[in-house]
């Protein structure tokens, strides 16, 4: 923690970084701050237009920091041509060269350093073995498949051992079966060369799965960093609480004093409440496998929020049922129930629902407009 | 009853779809086919032909016009002058072209398009136009009859094709490769001659061999621009039809074919090469 | 995904070249077209107005010396007779290279290509063969009933030479725009009743539709401006439009009587162009592989 230590010097420091395109009015990325310890897996979460990509590209070199520094192990990288980062880059489309084929795609950065021949031979060898294509070595590009073009791609970014892997929606490209196998090989990559990786995506499941680390982008901000579970388990905004994973959400209003979420006539349990919230419009936010479902309120938990509902649908997804609620206000929730155990109520019945207020989390309101949704269906 | 008439309605279609193509069809293609092909292929018996009108099929064989071709000073001044302008044009073209495609494709103006649809202005407009209009000035400024005459003309044909097959080649070159080479610790040079330039070549290739087809084949202007003192190959072959009649003409298309086939052909083989490999 | 490419990419460019240095490579080429190519054709359009005297003379002329109006009027058929014949030869061609195998697809593309690559002058002296008195044409002709046709000499013989030379372009916008099609349409309209050969009419040839008007346009502009041809295989009796300007050039050095067919001619071709590109099939659909005759 301390900046002037050993420890901290190692590293990617963002320090108060903007970018603003020539023409546009708004920061595409708008002062943010971000620490990147040494080893560390970390992605930049966000849909697209969100600023992730061109902090990305701001980290690599190919885009020009309007404000703020960027510092490598303490030195300012801010202004230094791409090529001398010492990063390695991987691409969406692979941005393989289509002349050379896969070991002299490889080959080339040890090439530009000048790396004794037997050495290249050597590493390049190493390296094809480890995202296991020494098959292929004598291969052009367009004879690999997507996924093979990306593995090359990532082994052509490493071989040199940079400083550290950036890749931008390296398996946006790859349909799913691929990028589950390939989000494997890049976690096991990560294990085995213990390496910076910063991965940019826009696909929840992909950044829980492979992150130490995540840092939820919004208009140009960090609305969030924190480990997977912490984001999920305790979103700290309605956007990261909306963006990872699904959701019920309660609309009230806050009261710090008596520890409640004001609700319609509810008045929901909400221990250890940010202070900055009393009295704002906040939303209780529940994920769908908090949420029990009981026949009426004699069986729910002396200590657990229960409120009424009407069941709109049940759907099978095979290791659950996915039911959808509506409650008095018109909020619409969602609710996952194991497959095992028998189900309370049928569409257009009654139900009751209930939660432990630990497992919610209470975030402010949207800025109190009317659009915003009351409360998150599945996929949003 | 139904079922009948199902099948039976069905079963051209499947055959149609399976096995390419009906006979009708393959009849229809074939003449078309031959009428492609006939008058490519007359010129190279009739330039083995004896006897000294344009009699086909030849009744007698020898060389003699092949000898009388390459034996004459005429025929092989002609051949001498069109291949020299041919090369210069392809030259400047390829130049001219390859700086208008990267001009083109590499940076956003206004006026873009304009400047695109100028470039293909030389293929569609009337060729005997383009050829009176260059004659005219041409007498003014004294070019008619001068080599560099000839060379400026036809890189103004020319031109059309190298931007096209430049251009083609430029966009379909993913410029995230640049990028990428530079974050490989690459600098611009080596970028661009490791990178760019092999990818782009044959494109280039293919501009410079079209360019001095372009040329070497180029009539219309050429017949304006001609004097007593230079002309090119085909309008010595012009003259030979209309003026004297002289079966020389068909040794000198036999000639023109090949050499055209392969100056056009040898781009496309080192291009599939390079895709094969 | 597509618009993360694109930002890359235009992010790419500020970092590695300032934006549109590269426009100024277009200015040579640019110039040297403008003095030599739109200058020279700009001369003409003026000779035809001022020359000999300032005014309308050369055209009302054209309209009164007997010989320019029938002249256009038969370069117009004669190019309409091209594009048509042209276009019944290569639509079935166009159609078989969409339902061979990809090897057989090749051997048709480069036979389609082959008038395109052979020399203008050899491909001529080749119909000047064929089609001279006693050539291979009339001798066949004889041996089926029709004695002593030759076509040397005539509009016919000229429109032989040029639907060759014109096949590829036609073959080739209506090969791209067959392409297109999916043939699963046709089963579609087979399975909602209609035969296939309506299925064909109504479904099949709609669709091809942009690109027969691209390569008949093609083709119908290229035949206008014709010279070689005409030159060789015609005759000064039923000369095209190209004869009669390159002779008053080249004879009478009439550079505005010449200029004003030439006007016309270049009228012509610029409406088609106009029109053609009204309805969004411009010829560019072809790609750019055009022949000067």
């Amino acid at each position: 923690m301390n900046p002037n230590s050993q420890e901290a010097a190692r590293g990617i420091r963002i320090k108060g970084v903007s970018k603003l395109y020539t023409g546009t009015s708004h920061p595409a990325v708008d002062e943010v701050s971000l620490d990147i310890a040494d080893g560390e897996f970390m992605t930049f979460l966000g849909p697209s237009g969100s600023g992730k990509t061109t902090m990305l590209s701001m980290l690599a070199g190919f885009v020009s920091v309007s404000a703020g520094s960027i510092e490598i192990d303490g030195r300012d990288v801010s202004r230094l041509k791409p090529h001398k980062r010492d990063l390695g880059v991987v691409f969406q489309q692979y941005a393989l060269f289509p002349h050379l084929s896969v070991t002299k795609n490889v080959a080339f950065p040890l090439q530009q350093r000048k790396t004794p021949k037997a050495e290249i031979a050597r590493r390049v060898a190493e390296t094809l073995d480890l995202v296991h294509l020494g098959d292929y070595a004598d291969r052009l590009p367009g004879q690999l498949s997507g996924g093979q073009q990306q593995r090359v791609a990532l082994a052509r970014a490493v071989v040199y051992e940079p400083r550290a892997l950036l890749m931008d929606e390296p398996l946006g490209a790859l349909d799913k079966r691929l990028r589950d196998q390939l989000q494997r090989e890049i976690a096991r990559m990560h294990r085995e060369l213990g390496m910076t990786f910063i991965f940019v995506t826009h696909d929840q499941h992909e950044a829980l799965t492979l992150s130490d680390r995540i840092a939820v982008f919004n208009e140009g901000r960090i609305e969030q960093v924190g480990k997977p579970a912490d984001l999920y388990e305790r979103p700290e905004t309605l956007f990261v609480a909306e963006f990872l994973g699904e959701s019920t959400g309660f609309r009230g209003t806050v009261d710090k004093a008596a520890g409640i979420l004001r609700c319609g006539g509810h008045e929901l349990r909400a221990p250890r409440l940010d202070p900055e919230l009393d009295r704002c419009a906040g939303v209780a936010v529940v994920r769908p496998e908090r949420l029990k479902l009981h026949v009426d309120d004699t069986e729910v938990h002396a200590e657990h929020n229960h409120i009424g509902a009407t069941v709109t649908e049940i759907v099978y997804v095979g290791d659950r049922h996915q039911v959808g609620l509506r409650f008095a206000d018109g909020t619409k929730g969602l609710a996952s129930h194991p497959v095992g155990s028998p189900l309370p109520a049928m569409p257009g019945e009654g139900v009751t629902v209930s939660w432990d207020p630990r497992h919610q989390a209470i975030v402010r309101d949207h800025a109190g407009g009317p659009a915003a949704p009351a409360a998150v269906p599945a996929g949003a | 009853m139904t079922e009948a008439t199902e099948t039976r309605e069905r079963e051209p279609v499947k055959a149609q779809r399976d096995g390419g193509i009906g006979w009708g069809l393959r009849t229809a293609v074939g003449l078309t086919a031959l009428l492609l092909i006939a008058p490519t292929v007359v010129v190279i018996p009739m330039s083995f032909s004896g006897a000294t009108t344009f009699e086909f099929p030849p009744k007698s064989w020898s060389l003699r016009w092949y000898k009388s071709f390459f034996g004459s000073e005429k025929w092989m001044y002609a051949l001498l002058t069109s291949v020299q302008i041919g090369l210069l044009v392809a030259v400047a073209a390829t130049i001219l072209g390859v700086a208008v495609a990267l001009g083109l494709t590499r940076s956003r103006f206004r006026g873009r398009g304009a400047v695109r649809q100028l470039m293909m202005a030389p293929m569609i407009m009337p060729g005997i136009v383009v050829a009176i209009a260059i004659y005219g000035v041409f007498i003014r400024w004294q070019l008619n009859g001068t080599a560099i005459g000839f060379v400026i003309a036809h890189t103004v044909l020319a031109l059309p094709f190298v931007v096209t097959a430049v251009s083609t080649s430029l966009a379909g070159y993913d410029r995230t490769q640049d990028i990428a080479a530079a974050t490989l610790g690459a600098t611009a040079w080596t970028t661009f001659f490791r990178i760019t330039v092999p990818q782009v070549l044959p494109g280039v290739l293919s501009g410079f061999a079209f360019a001095f087809v372009t040329s070497l084949d180029e009539v219309v202007v050429a017949l304006f621009l001609q004097t007593p003192d230079i002309q090119t190959l085909p309008v010595q072959m012009y003259n030979s039809i209309t003026l004297e009649i002289d079966p020389t003409i068909a040794a000198a298309s036999s000639v023109m074919v090949v050499a055209t086939t392969l100056v056009l052909l040898v781009p496309q083989l080192v291009r599939r090469e390079r895709r094969t490999r | 995904m597509t618009t993360t490419t694109i930002k890359a990419r235009s992010q790419g460019r500020e970092a590695t070249r300032p934006r549109g240095r590269a426009a100024w490579f277009v200015l040579p080429a640019t110039a040297l077209l403008l003095v030599f190519f739109f200058y020279p054709i700009a001369t003409i359009v003026w000779r035809s107005l001022t020359e000999p005297d300032a005014g309308f003379g050369n055209y009302t002329a054209l309209l009164h010396d007997g010989l320019s109006v029938k002249v256009l009027v038969r370069t117009l058929v004669t190019a309409l007779i091209v594009a048509a014949t042209t276009l019944v030869i290569a639509y079935p061609y166009a159609y078989a290279m969409t339902k061979v195998r990809p090897r057989t697809r090749a051997v048709l593309t480069v036979i389609v290509l082959l008038p395109f690559w052979t020399s203008l002058m050899a491909r001529n002296f080749a119909w000047y063969m064929l089609e001279q008195r006693g050539g291979p044409i009339e001798r066949f002709l004889g041996l089926i009933g029709f004695d002593g046709v030759v076509l040397l000499g005539t509009v016919a013989g000229v429109t032989v030479a040029m639907v060759q030379v014109m096949l590829p372009f036609m073959v080739l916008p209506l090969y791209s725009a067959m392409e297109q099609i999916d043939p699963r349409l046709l089963d579609a309209a087979g399975s909602l009743g209609a035969p296939r050969w309506r299925a064909f009419g109504r479904v099949y040839v709609p669709l091809s539709v942009p690109g027969m008007l691209s390569g008949f346009s093609l083709v119908f502009i290229m035949t206008l401006g014709f010279y070689i041809t005409p030159a060789l295989l015609g005759s000064p009796q039923n000369s095209l439009i190209s004869q009669v300007i390159s002779e008053r050039v080249s004879k009478l050095l009439d550079f505005g009587g010449a200029g004003a067919l030439g006007t016309v001619l270049l009228g012509v071709t610029l409406l088609v162009l106009f029109i053609v590109s009204r309805f969004g099939g411009p010829a560019r659909a072809l790609g750019g592989a055009v022949t000067h005759d």
